[in-house]
């Protein structure tokens, strides 16, 4: 065993905090017996935590205030619950419970939409764009993801709002680019992404002034939708995947689309 | 248009009921670790108060982002993360306080820059002597000495490499020896870099 070699500080401090491993740590302990100064400082050092403990272990074992822990587990007492909020939940919810198969369709609130099974007019638009582009060999987009900077310029302006396309590389797809749609004679966007095997997702976009905010899923037999609405977008995410997969990406285009 | 009959389609709706309670798991998560929280804001900040205002300001954060945490991530490092990052913000948006001036994080550490000997002797708790390290190497010398996290942790938590946790840690450690030392001690060896 070396224990020779010189010991810096930061040697001495991964020993005082346990973050050497087996070898090392033997190996300090070695060079500890011999260098009495350094042993010191050690035995310094350790004081300095303990000292910490010391000072600040108190707090620990104090009642927690019940303004604190009443404003985690009562949170509707206080909370503006801002929409954005409300579609987080959900959305957080479904990536934990996806894939377990619920049927939960007959809690949809039936004052809202009576046709029960029937998504928004926008999805529909959606999907069939989808649909008819993402499998478009020569002609996806409009506007290629090298004009990044056009694409969004141009869509932000012709749909009145200002936007961007969801970075999904973390989801493993990227930018192919994008275009423009018409839905009921009002401007709307999508945008298209192609992971290294070419499977392809669209991000569809319309305008949107109301307050509803559920965050859905829609399924047929070519392709699934995940949509939800967030003035003064409404999204909806398209692809031909695992419902799993499609609400992965989902998260993702939400994260990026979050203030 | 595309077939979307009411038997080929479906749409979930997750009511409230359901959502209850995976969010009341994670409420009761975030509730057991404020004990934790609030002893790194005392520590961070002294004042019992201002230290459970901060406390406060990062559960209302974390409770607005509860989609952000993800399942594989250690609710406590989140926590730490949040608490820690507001507490910058503030340090960043008020007035620097003098002391923590002192000693320039950049600045190689050696006898020379040592505090005098009159002030050497005045220091006699750790608590204040905490008080006179730049914020930088303070909140690594509690994140690793009061809350036990690794190394690793703390970089995550600080968003540095782990290399700067440690010399950072090394020269905050050092400095209070120096600090709390009786002055007895000219003997002390000369202090070493950090590989």
């Amino acid at each position: 065993m070396n224990t020779s070699e010189r010991k810096t500080d930061a040697d001495l401090n991964a020993y005082v905090d346990d973050q050497l491993d087996g070898h090392k740590r033997m190996e300090m302990e070695a060079w500890l017996a011999v260098h009495p100064e350094d042993a010191k400082r050690v035995e310094v050092y350790r004081k300095q935590n303990e000292e910490l403990h010391n000072l600040f272990d108190s707090v620990i074992d104090e009642p927690i205030p019940s303004g604190l822990s009443d404003l985690v587990m009562k949170p509707r007492a206080s909370s503006r619950k801002p929409s954005l909020m409300r579609i987080a939940a959900t959305l957080a919810v479904l990536v934990t419970g996806a894939g377990s198969g619920w049927g939960l369709h007959e809690v949809y609130d039936q004052r809202t939409n009576p046709r029960l099974n029937a998504p928004p007019t926008f999805v529909e638009r959606a999907v069939g764009a989808h649909l008819v582009y993402a499998s478009e060999i020569r002609h996806p987009v409009e506007v290629a993801a090298n004009q990044e900077k056009h694409l969004v310029a141009w869509l932000s302006k012709r749909l009145g709002s200002p936007l961007h396309p969801p970075h999904l590389r973390s989801a493993g797809y990227n930018l192919v680019g994008g275009r423009l749609l018409e839905e009921s004679g009002a401007p709307a966007a999508q945008f298209m992404y192609e992971d290294n095997a070419g499977k392809r997702v669209t991000v569809y976009l319309r305008t949107y002034t109301g307050q509803d905010t559920a965050f859905k899923f829609f399924h047929t037999e070519n392709a699934s939708t995940f949509y939800w609405m967030d003035a003064p977008f409404a999204y909806a995410l398209t692809g031909d995947l695992p419902r799993q997969d499609l609400l992965n990406i989902a998260h993702t285009v939400y994260e990026d689309l979050a203030p | 248009m595309t077939g979307f009959s009411e038997r080929s389609g479906r749409a979930v709706f997750v009511p409230e009921t359901i959502k209850g309670n995976w969010v009341l798991d994670k409420r009761k998560a975030i509730v057991a670790e404020i004990p934790k929280l609030r002893r790194f804001a005392r520590a961070l900040v002294g004042d019992l108060s201002a230290a459970d205002d901060l406390v406060q300001d990062c559960l209302e954060r974390a409770l607005g982002r509860l989609h952000l945490w993800r399942k594989d991530t250690c609710m406590r490092a989140w926590l730490f993360t949040i608490l820690r990052n507001l507490h910058i913000n503030q340090i960043r948006y008020s007035a620097r306080r003098p002391t923590e001036t002192l000693i320039d994080e950049h600045h190689e550490l050696s006898e020379g820059t040592s505090p005098a000997q009159g002030q050497r002797m005045m220091i006699r708790d750790l608590g204040q002597a905490l008080e006179k390290l730049p914020d930088q190497q303070r909140e690594i010398i509690l994140l690793v000495g009061l809350e036990n996290m690794s190394y690793k942790e703390t970089a995550e938590i600080l968003s540095v490499p782990v290399g700067t946790i440690m010399s950072r840690l090394s020269r905050g450690r050092e400095t209070l020896r120096i600090l709390m030392d009786d002055g007895d001690q000219d003997d002390k060896p000369p202090l070493r870099r950090v590989k």
